[in-house]
Protein backbone atom coordinates (compact mmCIF):
# COMPACT_ATOMS: atom_id res chain seq x y z
CA UNK A 1 0.00 0.00 0.00
CA UNK A 2 1.00 3.63 -0.44
CA UNK A 3 2.66 5.36 2.47
CA UNK A 4 1.93 8.87 3.73
CA UNK A 5 5.43 10.20 4.20
CA UNK A 6 4.55 13.76 5.16
CA UNK A 7 1.52 15.80 6.13
CA UNK A 8 1.97 19.51 5.64
CA UNK A 9 -0.29 22.41 6.54
CA UNK A 10 0.52 25.94 5.53
CA UNK A 11 -0.89 29.34 4.86
CA UNK A 12 -0.88 30.30 1.18
CA UNK A 13 0.29 33.85 0.80
CA UNK A 14 0.03 34.97 -2.82
CA UNK A 15 2.58 37.76 -2.24
CA UNK A 16 5.43 35.32 -1.52
CA UNK A 17 6.38 34.74 -5.13
CA UNK A 18 6.77 38.43 -5.92
CA UNK A 19 8.44 39.25 -2.58
CA UNK A 20 10.95 36.42 -2.90
CA UNK A 21 11.92 37.20 -6.49
CA UNK A 22 12.04 41.01 -6.17
CA UNK A 23 15.42 42.70 -6.19
CA UNK A 24 16.82 46.13 -5.36
CA UNK A 25 14.34 48.77 -4.25
CA UNK A 26 11.40 46.51 -5.08
CA UNK A 27 12.44 43.91 -2.51
CA UNK A 28 10.39 44.33 0.67
CA UNK A 29 12.28 44.48 3.98
CA UNK A 30 10.72 41.25 5.23
CA UNK A 31 11.63 39.23 2.11
CA UNK A 32 14.93 37.76 3.32
CA UNK A 33 13.49 36.42 6.57
CA UNK A 34 10.49 35.06 4.71
CA UNK A 35 12.67 33.28 2.13
CA UNK A 36 14.80 31.82 4.88
CA UNK A 37 11.75 30.42 6.68
CA UNK A 38 10.30 29.03 3.46
CA UNK A 39 13.62 27.39 2.58
CA UNK A 40 13.68 25.60 5.93
CA UNK A 41 10.02 24.60 5.54
CA UNK A 42 10.70 23.26 2.03
CA UNK A 43 13.40 21.01 3.41
CA UNK A 44 10.78 19.24 5.56
CA UNK A 45 9.06 18.06 2.39
CA UNK A 46 12.24 17.33 0.44
CA UNK A 47 13.52 15.08 3.25
CA UNK A 48 10.38 12.94 3.01
CA UNK A 49 11.18 12.07 -0.66
CA UNK A 50 7.57 12.11 -1.91
CA UNK A 51 6.50 10.70 -5.28
CA UNK A 52 2.99 12.18 -5.32
CA UNK A 53 1.38 15.24 -3.73
CA UNK A 54 -2.25 15.41 -2.62
CA UNK A 55 -2.97 19.13 -2.56
CA UNK A 56 -5.89 20.51 -0.54
CA UNK A 57 -6.93 24.08 -1.28
CA UNK A 58 -9.86 26.25 -2.23
CA UNK A 59 -10.77 27.83 -5.53
CA UNK A 60 -11.13 31.61 -5.19
CA UNK A 61 -14.03 32.08 -7.62
CA UNK A 62 -11.95 31.06 -10.59
CA UNK A 63 -13.37 27.90 -12.11
CA UNK A 64 -15.97 27.23 -9.43
CA UNK A 65 -18.82 29.67 -9.46
CA UNK A 66 -22.12 30.24 -7.70
CA UNK A 67 -24.19 28.65 -10.46
CA UNK A 68 -22.69 25.25 -9.71
CA UNK A 69 -20.78 25.22 -6.45
CA UNK A 70 -19.40 21.96 -5.03
CA UNK A 71 -18.54 21.68 -1.34
CA UNK A 72 -15.69 19.20 -1.84
CA UNK A 73 -14.23 18.45 -5.26
CA UNK A 74 -11.46 16.11 -6.39
CA UNK A 75 -9.55 16.76 -9.60
CA UNK A 76 -9.09 13.76 -11.87
CA UNK A 77 -7.08 14.78 -14.89
CA UNK A 78 -3.72 13.97 -16.47
CA UNK A 79 -2.68 17.63 -16.28
CA UNK A 80 -3.68 20.81 -14.48
CA UNK A 81 -3.05 24.22 -15.90
CA UNK A 82 -2.59 26.69 -13.13
CA UNK A 83 -2.99 30.29 -12.11
CA UNK A 84 -5.40 32.75 -13.61
CA UNK A 85 -5.21 36.12 -15.30
CA UNK A 86 -6.27 38.02 -12.18
CA UNK A 87 -3.60 36.23 -10.11
CA UNK A 88 -0.97 37.18 -12.64
CA UNK A 89 -2.32 40.74 -12.56
CA UNK A 90 -2.49 41.16 -8.78
CA UNK A 91 0.26 38.88 -7.48
CA UNK A 92 2.57 38.38 -10.47
CA UNK A 93 2.06 34.61 -10.31
CA UNK A 94 3.39 32.66 -13.31
CA UNK A 95 1.33 30.33 -15.47
CA UNK A 96 2.14 26.70 -14.57
CA UNK A 97 1.36 23.20 -15.80
CA UNK A 98 1.27 20.36 -13.29
CA UNK A 99 0.95 16.65 -13.92
CA UNK A 100 -1.94 14.73 -12.41
CA UNK A 101 -1.94 11.31 -10.70
CA UNK A 102 -5.20 9.94 -12.06
CA UNK A 103 -5.01 6.53 -10.37
CA UNK A 104 -4.91 8.15 -6.96
CA UNK A 105 -7.66 10.60 -7.97
CA UNK A 106 -9.87 7.68 -8.99
CA UNK A 107 -9.08 5.83 -5.77
CA UNK A 108 -9.89 8.86 -3.60
CA UNK A 109 -13.16 9.45 -5.45
CA UNK A 110 -14.32 5.82 -5.26
CA UNK A 111 -13.31 5.27 -1.65
CA UNK A 112 -14.51 8.72 -0.58
CA UNK A 113 -17.95 8.12 -2.07
CA UNK A 114 -18.08 4.72 -0.41
CA UNK A 115 -17.16 6.32 2.93
CA UNK A 116 -20.12 8.70 2.71
CA UNK A 117 -18.51 11.82 1.23
CA UNK A 118 -20.44 12.86 -1.87
CA UNK A 119 -17.38 14.22 -3.63
CA UNK A 120 -17.71 16.21 -6.82
CA UNK A 121 -15.07 15.72 -9.49
CA UNK A 122 -13.54 17.58 -12.37
CA UNK A 123 -11.78 16.19 -15.43
CA UNK A 124 -10.60 19.63 -16.52
CA UNK A 125 -9.54 21.79 -13.64
CA UNK A 126 -7.46 24.92 -13.82
CA UNK A 127 -6.08 25.34 -10.33
CA UNK A 128 -5.34 28.58 -8.52
CA UNK A 129 -2.94 29.99 -5.95
CA UNK A 130 -4.31 27.93 -3.05
CA UNK A 131 -2.52 25.01 -4.70
CA UNK A 132 0.26 26.76 -6.60
CA UNK A 133 1.51 28.82 -3.65
CA UNK A 134 2.54 25.66 -1.77
CA UNK A 135 4.04 24.27 -4.97
CA UNK A 136 6.10 27.47 -5.27
CA UNK A 137 7.15 27.40 -1.62
CA UNK A 138 7.56 23.65 -1.05
CA UNK A 139 8.34 22.12 -4.45
CA UNK A 140 9.30 24.91 -6.86
CA UNK A 141 10.49 22.35 -9.42
CA UNK A 142 6.77 21.51 -9.81
CA UNK A 143 7.88 18.08 -10.98
CA UNK A 144 5.62 15.75 -8.98
CA UNK A 145 2.16 14.60 -10.02
CA UNK A 146 -0.66 15.93 -7.91
CA UNK A 147 -4.23 15.23 -6.88
CA UNK A 148 -5.97 18.54 -6.17
CA UNK A 149 -8.83 18.56 -3.66
CA UNK A 150 -10.89 21.72 -3.39
CA UNK A 151 -13.02 22.70 -0.41
CA UNK A 152 -15.62 25.43 -0.20
CA UNK A 153 -14.52 27.91 2.48
CA UNK A 154 -15.68 30.83 0.41
CA UNK A 155 -19.30 30.76 -0.69
CA UNK A 156 -21.88 30.14 2.03
CA UNK A 157 -23.56 27.88 2.94
CA UNK A 158 -20.37 26.08 3.95
CA UNK A 159 -19.93 22.61 5.43
CA UNK A 160 -19.45 22.47 9.21
CA UNK A 161 -15.89 22.55 10.62
CA UNK A 162 -16.23 18.97 11.87
CA UNK A 163 -16.92 17.86 8.30
CA UNK A 164 -13.55 19.22 7.22
CA UNK A 165 -11.90 17.25 10.03
CA UNK A 166 -13.81 14.09 9.07
CA UNK A 167 -12.82 14.48 5.44
CA UNK A 168 -9.18 14.95 6.41
CA UNK A 169 -9.25 11.79 8.48
CA UNK A 170 -10.87 9.90 5.59
CA UNK A 171 -8.31 11.21 3.07
CA UNK A 172 -5.49 9.90 5.25
CA UNK A 173 -7.08 6.43 5.48
CA UNK A 174 -7.96 6.39 1.78
CA UNK A 175 -4.43 7.30 0.69
CA UNK A 176 -3.03 4.64 3.00
CA UNK A 177 -5.34 2.08 1.36
CA UNK A 178 -4.19 2.96 -2.18
CA UNK A 179 -2.65 -0.16 -3.71
CA UNK A 180 0.62 1.43 -4.75
CA UNK A 181 4.23 1.46 -3.66
CA UNK A 182 4.39 5.26 -4.02
CA UNK A 183 5.25 7.74 -1.30
CA UNK A 184 2.53 10.34 -0.84
CA UNK A 185 2.69 13.73 0.85
CA UNK A 186 -0.62 15.35 1.78
CA UNK A 187 -0.36 19.13 1.71
CA UNK A 188 -3.13 21.58 2.54
CA UNK A 189 -3.29 25.32 2.77
CA UNK A 190 -5.64 27.68 4.50
CA UNK A 191 -5.61 30.84 6.56
CA UNK A 192 -5.30 32.01 10.10
CA UNK A 193 -7.27 35.18 10.89
CA UNK A 194 -7.80 37.10 7.69
CA UNK A 195 -9.93 39.99 6.48
CA UNK A 196 -10.47 40.69 2.80
CA UNK A 197 -12.56 43.58 1.55
CA UNK A 198 -13.57 44.64 5.07
CA UNK A 199 -12.58 47.34 7.56
CA UNK A 200 -9.83 45.29 9.20
CA UNK A 201 -7.92 44.38 6.05
CA UNK A 202 -4.22 45.04 5.44
CA UNK A 203 -3.37 45.98 9.01
CA UNK A 204 0.13 45.69 10.50
CA UNK A 205 -0.72 42.12 11.64
CA UNK A 206 -3.48 39.64 11.01
CA UNK A 207 -6.83 41.01 12.21
CA UNK A 208 -6.89 38.81 15.33
CA UNK A 209 -3.46 37.93 16.78
CA UNK A 210 -5.09 36.17 19.74
CA UNK A 211 -6.97 33.82 17.43
CA UNK A 212 -3.73 33.21 15.51
CA UNK A 213 -1.89 32.33 18.71
CA UNK A 214 -4.56 29.84 19.73
CA UNK A 215 -4.85 28.41 16.23
CA UNK A 216 -1.11 27.75 15.97
CA UNK A 217 -1.25 26.01 19.35
CA UNK A 218 -4.20 23.82 18.31
CA UNK A 219 -2.50 22.79 15.09
CA UNK A 220 0.96 22.25 16.57
CA UNK A 221 -0.39 20.02 19.33
CA UNK A 222 -3.12 18.33 17.27
CA UNK A 223 -5.69 19.59 19.76
CA UNK A 224 -8.77 18.85 17.70
CA UNK A 225 -10.95 18.61 20.77
CA UNK A 226 -10.39 22.20 21.84
CA UNK A 227 -10.34 23.46 18.28
CA UNK A 228 -13.70 21.86 17.49
CA UNK A 229 -15.11 23.09 20.80
CA UNK A 230 -14.22 26.71 20.02
CA UNK A 231 -14.62 26.95 16.26
CA UNK A 232 -18.02 27.19 14.62
CA UNK A 233 -19.20 28.59 11.31
CA UNK A 234 -20.47 31.63 13.25
CA UNK A 235 -17.40 32.08 15.43
CA UNK A 236 -15.08 32.24 12.43
CA UNK A 237 -16.57 35.57 11.34
CA UNK A 238 -15.17 37.33 14.35
CA UNK A 239 -11.38 36.89 13.77
CA UNK A 240 -11.82 38.27 10.22
CA UNK A 241 -14.28 37.90 7.39
CA UNK A 242 -12.09 35.45 5.41
CA UNK A 243 -11.12 33.30 8.38
CA UNK A 244 -13.28 30.39 7.24
CA UNK A 245 -10.15 29.36 5.33
CA UNK A 246 -8.99 28.10 8.73
CA UNK A 247 -11.21 25.08 8.12
CA UNK A 248 -8.63 23.81 5.63
CA UNK A 249 -6.15 23.78 8.52
CA UNK A 250 -8.74 21.78 10.45
CA UNK A 251 -8.97 19.35 7.55
CA UNK A 252 -5.20 18.93 7.74
CA UNK A 253 -5.43 18.33 11.50
CA UNK A 254 -7.82 15.52 10.57
CA UNK A 255 -5.21 14.16 8.15
CA UNK A 256 -2.48 14.35 10.80
CA UNK A 257 -4.74 12.74 13.41
CA UNK A 258 -6.13 13.77 16.79
CA UNK A 259 -3.35 14.47 19.25
CA UNK A 260 -0.64 14.32 16.60
CA UNK A 261 2.05 16.78 17.56
CA UNK A 262 3.62 18.49 14.55
CA UNK A 263 7.27 17.61 13.95
CA UNK A 264 7.96 21.06 12.55
CA UNK A 265 6.26 24.34 13.47
CA UNK A 266 7.13 27.83 12.33
CA UNK A 267 5.33 31.11 11.81
CA UNK A 268 6.00 34.60 10.57
CA UNK A 269 4.08 37.65 11.64
CA UNK A 270 3.53 39.65 8.45
CA UNK A 271 1.37 42.64 7.68
CA UNK A 272 -2.18 41.62 6.73
CA UNK A 273 -2.00 38.02 7.96
CA UNK A 274 0.23 35.65 9.89
CA UNK A 275 2.09 32.93 8.03
CA UNK A 276 2.23 29.48 9.66
CA UNK A 277 3.96 26.26 8.63
CA UNK A 278 3.52 22.74 10.02
CA UNK A 279 4.90 19.33 9.07
CA UNK A 280 4.09 15.91 10.48
CA UNK A 281 5.91 12.68 9.66
CA UNK A 282 3.35 9.89 10.21
CA UNK A 283 5.92 7.17 9.56
CA UNK A 284 8.61 8.78 11.68
CA UNK A 285 11.01 11.58 10.82
CA UNK A 286 13.12 10.78 7.75
CA UNK A 287 16.83 10.30 8.24
CA UNK B 1 -32.10 41.66 -3.59
CA UNK B 2 -30.07 40.06 -6.30
CA UNK B 3 -26.75 39.62 -4.53
CA UNK B 4 -25.99 36.77 -6.86
CA UNK B 5 -26.23 39.04 -9.88
CA UNK B 6 -24.01 41.71 -8.30
CA UNK B 7 -21.44 39.00 -7.59
CA UNK B 8 -21.81 37.75 -11.17
CA UNK B 9 -21.08 41.23 -12.50
CA UNK B 10 -17.97 41.58 -10.33
CA UNK B 11 -16.83 38.07 -11.24
CA UNK B 12 -17.27 38.35 -14.99
CA UNK B 13 -15.74 41.82 -15.23
CA UNK B 14 -12.78 40.87 -13.04
CA UNK B 15 -11.77 37.97 -15.27
CA UNK B 16 -11.75 40.01 -18.50
CA UNK B 17 -8.93 42.56 -18.88
CA UNK B 18 -10.88 44.62 -21.44
CA UNK B 19 -13.94 44.77 -19.22
CA UNK B 20 -11.84 45.83 -16.22
CA UNK B 21 -10.65 48.86 -18.19
CA UNK B 22 -14.08 49.57 -19.60
CA UNK B 23 -15.71 49.47 -16.18
CA UNK B 24 -12.98 51.72 -14.78
CA UNK B 25 -13.43 54.40 -17.41
CA UNK B 26 -17.12 54.11 -18.33
CA UNK B 27 -18.98 52.57 -15.38
CA UNK B 28 -22.51 53.59 -16.29
CA UNK B 29 -22.23 52.44 -19.88
CA UNK B 30 -20.59 49.18 -18.79
CA UNK B 31 -23.14 48.34 -16.09
CA UNK B 32 -26.10 49.10 -18.35
CA UNK B 33 -24.64 47.17 -21.29
CA UNK B 34 -23.77 44.23 -19.04
CA UNK B 35 -27.23 44.07 -17.46
CA UNK B 36 -28.82 44.24 -20.90
CA UNK B 37 -26.65 41.73 -22.72
CA UNK B 38 -24.66 39.64 -20.24
CA UNK B 39 -26.60 39.31 -16.99
CA UNK B 40 -28.60 36.32 -18.18
CA UNK B 41 -25.75 34.29 -19.69
CA UNK B 42 -25.42 30.91 -17.98
CA UNK B 43 -21.69 30.85 -17.35
CA UNK B 44 -20.96 27.16 -16.81
CA UNK B 45 -22.88 26.08 -19.88
CA UNK B 46 -22.35 25.91 -23.63
CA UNK B 47 -23.22 29.13 -25.38
CA UNK B 48 -26.63 29.83 -26.77
CA UNK B 49 -28.58 29.15 -23.60
CA UNK B 50 -29.64 31.93 -21.26
CA UNK B 51 -31.75 32.71 -18.23
CA UNK B 52 -34.62 35.15 -18.53
CA UNK B 53 -35.17 36.67 -15.10
CA UNK B 54 -32.01 38.31 -13.79
CA UNK B 55 -31.87 42.05 -13.18
CA UNK B 56 -30.35 44.43 -10.64
CA UNK B 57 -32.33 46.34 -8.05
CA UNK B 58 -32.00 50.11 -8.37
CA UNK B 59 -29.65 50.32 -5.38
CA UNK B 60 -27.43 47.55 -6.74
CA UNK B 61 -27.23 49.17 -10.15
CA UNK B 62 -26.38 52.54 -8.58
CA UNK B 63 -23.70 51.06 -6.32
CA UNK B 64 -22.02 49.48 -9.34
CA UNK B 65 -22.31 52.60 -11.51
CA UNK B 66 -20.90 54.74 -8.70
CA UNK B 67 -17.95 52.39 -8.05
CA UNK B 68 -19.24 52.51 -4.47
CA UNK B 69 -17.49 49.66 -2.67
CA UNK B 70 -18.98 50.75 0.66
CA UNK B 71 -22.51 50.38 -0.70
CA UNK B 72 -21.60 47.04 -2.27
CA UNK B 73 -20.34 45.82 1.12
CA UNK B 74 -23.59 46.97 2.72
CA UNK B 75 -25.60 45.12 0.07
CA UNK B 76 -23.77 41.88 0.83
CA UNK B 77 -21.68 41.62 -2.33
CA UNK B 78 -18.90 39.10 -1.81
CA UNK B 79 -16.04 41.18 -0.36
CA UNK B 80 -13.36 39.15 -2.11
CA UNK B 81 -14.87 39.85 -5.52
CA UNK B 82 -15.30 43.56 -4.85
CA UNK B 83 -11.80 43.95 -3.44
CA UNK B 84 -10.08 42.06 -6.23
CA UNK B 85 -11.77 44.02 -8.99
CA UNK B 86 -11.37 47.40 -7.27
CA UNK B 87 -7.66 46.75 -6.69
CA UNK B 88 -7.36 45.98 -10.40
CA UNK B 89 -9.03 49.27 -11.28
CA UNK B 90 -7.64 51.69 -8.72
CA UNK B 91 -4.46 50.44 -7.05
CA UNK B 92 -2.44 51.86 -9.96
CA UNK B 93 -3.38 55.42 -8.90
CA UNK B 94 -1.85 55.01 -5.42
CA UNK B 95 1.34 54.14 -3.57
CA UNK B 96 2.03 50.61 -2.23
CA UNK B 97 -0.93 49.36 -0.13
CA UNK B 98 -2.28 52.92 0.09
CA UNK B 99 -5.43 52.03 -1.84
CA UNK B 100 -6.07 48.84 0.17
CA UNK B 101 -5.75 50.69 3.48
CA UNK B 102 -8.01 53.56 2.38
CA UNK B 103 -10.52 50.98 1.10
CA UNK B 104 -10.62 49.42 4.59
CA UNK B 105 -10.81 52.80 6.32
CA UNK B 106 -13.91 53.74 4.32
CA UNK B 107 -15.60 50.66 5.83
CA UNK B 108 -14.62 51.52 9.40
CA UNK B 109 -18.20 52.24 10.46
CA UNK B 110 -19.19 48.60 10.00
CA UNK B 111 -19.08 46.40 13.07
CA UNK B 112 -19.77 42.71 13.52
CA UNK B 113 -21.80 41.07 12.23
CA UNK B 114 -21.07 42.33 8.73
CA UNK B 115 -23.81 42.22 6.10
CA UNK B 116 -24.67 38.68 5.09
CA UNK B 117 -22.94 37.54 1.88
CA UNK B 118 -24.90 34.30 1.42
CA UNK B 119 -26.48 34.15 -2.02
Amino acid sequence: MASVVAVIASTHHPFYYRASTATGEDRPPFADEWVSKITAFRETLTRARPDVLVMVGSDHFHQLWLDNMPQFLVGKAPFYDANWYNEEREFGLPKMLLKGQEDLSAHILRAGLDEGFDLAFSNELRIDHSVTCPIITLRPEADLPIVPIYTNIFAPPLPQPKRFVQLGKAIREIVESWPSHLRVAIIGTGHLSLELGGPRQFGPHGPDPEFDRKAVEWIATGDLERCLAEVTLDSLHSPGNATHGFMDFMLMMGVAGAGAKADYVDSLDLFHTMEAYFTWYPSGAPA
Amino acid sequence: MSKYLVDKFLYTVDRDPDLVERYRTAPRETVEWWEQSRANEVLNCHSGEASTWLRFTDSERSALIDHDHVALFELGAHPFLTLTLFIAMFERDHGPLEYQKAYGARLAHFSMPYPDIAT
